[in-house]
């Protein structure tokens, strides 16, 4: 495998991790490589000159039992820290230099220059890679070459202009009439479901191939919810460009923010004040925990039991009024600024939200009884069993990954020290029954993180003034589907370009695979086990 | 289900529009059709692009604290079987399309809600490439409901002014 350092032509001071400027063939080198090396692809995204691609390292994603000793590991913490890089090595091109600690880095960010408008193509060796190439030939016109899946993604022939973030977007042609079928060598029966489907749910479309009632191919089409968000984000301050970040993802919204608010302190070598980072922490989890009472409670209301669906619905509003009690808002939306936080909890806010927790406490007993019961066991018992492999193929990570038996949880790459343990131990069968569970046991873990945040809030600011530097960072945090990533390139403190990758990237590959042979009358259910997302990936 | 604190029964209603409102909105009804819809409500939710926040809110409302069917309100899975379009999420150019069809494929006499401050001008996304704008630039819009996301009782009570406009016309009718 090529060496990112030594082969680099380029070494872009990128915080916490550099990124490399590699040669078209060291790339296409380095691509081929990255099954055999264990590393996942995480996010692909480019800006007008450059393609740029994320892998996790296998050290990231065997970080085991995610106990307290784990967040103490060198390799995990250390190099996340902007601020445990000493400033003599912030400008270092080497990620060794700085100290022997930072060799293994979590993740590993590499780059290519589009020439002439192509770059080699990741999807022949890597699938999950397609969304993100049919992505990158919609938004800037970087064509992906030898790529498998050439169809657009995001573009639906509607737009005013092809390739709105390219320096010159071209006007649209007139498109010709795009019926939705699938072409295929043997006659199938093909069911479209969406954009408008179900009875509240995100707009996405899933064409189904179906034979003798089972699926055949699965073909998610996404962008529906396209609203440009990337280049309504460039050209703003960090603190103007939040609101976009923020409405990215409604039941993420803290997650994306807090990803990319970490994502501008990095790149501005700004530290947020002890007290802003507990609040951050302590929304983290009441959005996390909100959102699997609604997984939990959706599933439930599709396997037809009553009995969960109500007490979820009850607990998510009991919490979701604590919420507004305390920030000010339900879903918390815009709370979390680059910086800090926007507002301060309200005096009242800790004790109304511990006793929302109390009551969630009490009740979770009785939700796993209730998921013992032969209604809801019987249903979702070796549905949609996913396993470990498909998950590093997929890039999936979240509860989705844990309940196979995966370690890897983005709250690892916090600041060591904001938290504790991390995450309940997985149960490793993988089905809907499992993730569900598993939903149970999360929340059970973010409630005694959300109370120890809030019993010992640190005194002091709630926010530091960013300053107007140019620089680059990557930003993460670990919503109810998975790892939030953001990036962003500042210059003088405006942003030049930025990226938004949400986990749904990684889930959608992995609910194709998921929903092959499987009944249709179960399609339903398994998105919403997989609690398939729709606006953060369309951005 | 008895015995929660007295904090979970729902708050007071806000921003109920004003008799002109109402006035306004019975004055879309005809008697025919008030004698077969009588105090109920079918309800389609068509997202034109939202970001999610405003489905959580739509979805709140069904649970045991709102219980929207005790107000003759439900959701259904058709616009063939709907009376109201509640629409949320800036109007996408990609969603354009299926919107009109959806209100095309509603029964008339019917109604569009546009529910969060995307739906109602396109809120934080105007001006952007994708985005037309509100619902409205698509189909005629009867009642707003704004927000970002709109609680779920102020929902609710624009909801209810829904039925109340329907109960006016019964009289009046």
């Amino acid at each position: 495998m090529p060496d990112v350092v030594m082969d680099a032509i380029e070494i872009v001071p990128c915080r916490p991790w550099p990124r490399h400027v590699l040669a078209p063939e060291t790339w296409a080198a380095f691509i081929s490589e990255v099954p055999a090396a264990g590393l996942v692809l995480t996010a692909l995204w480019a800006d007008t000159q450059q393609v740029h691609a994320l892998f996790l390292a296998p050290a990231a994603l065997t970080a085991s039992t995610l106990t307290a000793p784990t967040l103490a590991s060198p390799t995990l913490a250390s190099p996340t820290l902007p601020s445990a890089i000493p400033p003599s090595a912030r400008a270092s091109t080497s990620p060794t230099s700085a100290d022997g600690a930072l060799a293994a880095p979590p993740a590993i960010a590499i780059s290519t220059a589009v020439e002439h408008g192509h770059y080699p193509a990741l999807s022949p060796v890597l699938p999950v890679a397609a969304p993100y190439e049919r992505m990158l030939a919609d938004l800037w016109g970087h064509v992906a070459e030898g790529a498998v899946d050439p169809r657009p993604w995001l573009d639906h022939g509607q737009w005013t202009h092809m390739h709105p973030m390219a320096p010159r977007p071209i006007p649209t042609p007139p498109a010709s009439e795009f019926d939705g079928l699938l072409e295929t060598e043997e006659p199938l029966m093909q069911l479209g479901l969406g954009p408008i489907h179900g009875r509240i749910t995100e707009a996405a479309r899933l064409m189904l191939l179906v034979r003798d009632g089972t699926v055949a191919v699965a073909d998610p089409m996404l962008g529906f919810c396209h609203k440009g968000t990337l280049t309504l984000m460039r050209g703003k301050s960090p603190r103007n460009a939040a609101r976009f970040a923020a409405r990215l993802s409604g039941d993420a919204t803290v997650a994306h923010a807090l990803a990319f608010a970490r994502a501008a302190e990095a790149a501005q070598q700004a530290e947020p004040p002890p007290r802003a980072r507990a609040l951050r922490g302590a929304m983290l989890e009441l959005e996390r925990v909100a959102g699997h009472l609604d997984t939990l409670g959706e599933v439930a209301r599709l396997a037809e039991t009553q009995a969960v669906w109500t007490r979820c619905g009850l607990l998510r509003e009991r919490l979701l009024r604590a919420s507004q009690r305390a920030f000010g808002h339900r879903l918390m939306m815009d709370c979390v600024v680059p910086g800090g936080v926007a507002l301060d909890i309200d005096p009242s806010g800790a004790e109304v939200i511990l006793r929302a927790l109390g009551e969630i406490a009490n009740d979770l007993p009785l939700l796993r009884r209730l998921h013992d019961g032969t209604t809801l066991a019987g249903r979702l018992n070796g549905l949609a069993r996913a396993d470990l492999a498909l998950m590093r193929a997929c890039g999936t990570s979240g509860p989705v990954a844990r309940a196979c038996g995966a370690s890897f949880d983005a709250r690892l790459l916090d600041r060591a020290g904001t938290f504790g343990t991390v995450t309940a131990p997985p149960d490793g069968s993988g089905d809907a029954l499992c993730r569900q569970r598993l939903r149970i046991e999360e929340i059970s873990v973010s409630l005694g993180l959300i109370a120890a945040a809030l019993q010992a809030l640190p005194e002091g600011p709630l926010t530091v003034a960013l300053p107007h530097d140019s620089g680059e960072g990557f930003g993460c945090a670990e919503s109810l589907r998975g790892d939030v990533w953001h990036w962003v390139r500042l210059d003088h403190g405006q942003i030049a370009a930025c990226f938004a990758r949400d986990p749904g990237w990684a889930l959608w590959p992995a609910a194709q695979a998921l929903l092959l042979n499987t009944g249709v009358e179960d399609v339903d259910l398994i998105r919403a086990s997989l609690a398939l997302p729709a606006s953060g990936m369309d951005l | 289900m008895a015995g929660y604190p007295e904090d979970l029964t729902p708050l007071p209603a806000e921003g109920v529009p004003d008799a002109e409102t109402i006035a306004a909105l019975s004055a879309r009804l005809d008697a025919a059709a008030q004698r077969r819809l009588g105090r109920s409500l079918a309800l389609r939710h068509v997202n034109t692009g939202s970001c999610n926040g405003c489905e959580l809110e739509l979805r709140a409302l069904e649970g045991v604290l709102y219980d929207l069917r005790r107000y003759g309100l439900r959701f259904v899975e058709s616009p063939r079987h709907a009376d109201v379009l509640l629409v949320t999420g800036p109007l996408t150019r990609n969603l354009h399309a299926a919107l009109e069809q959806a209100y095309d494929a509603t029964p008339d006499p019917k109604w569009v809600v546009a529910i969060g401050d995307c739906a109602v001008d396109g809120g934080v996304f105007k001006g952007s490439y994708a985005v037309l704008g509100g619902a409205g630039l698509s189909v005629p819009v009867d009642l707003t409901i704004g927000g970002c996301p709109p609680p779920p009782e102020r929902i609710l009570s624009g909801l209810r002014s829904l039925l109340e406009a329907n109960a006016e016309t019964d009289r009046t009718g």
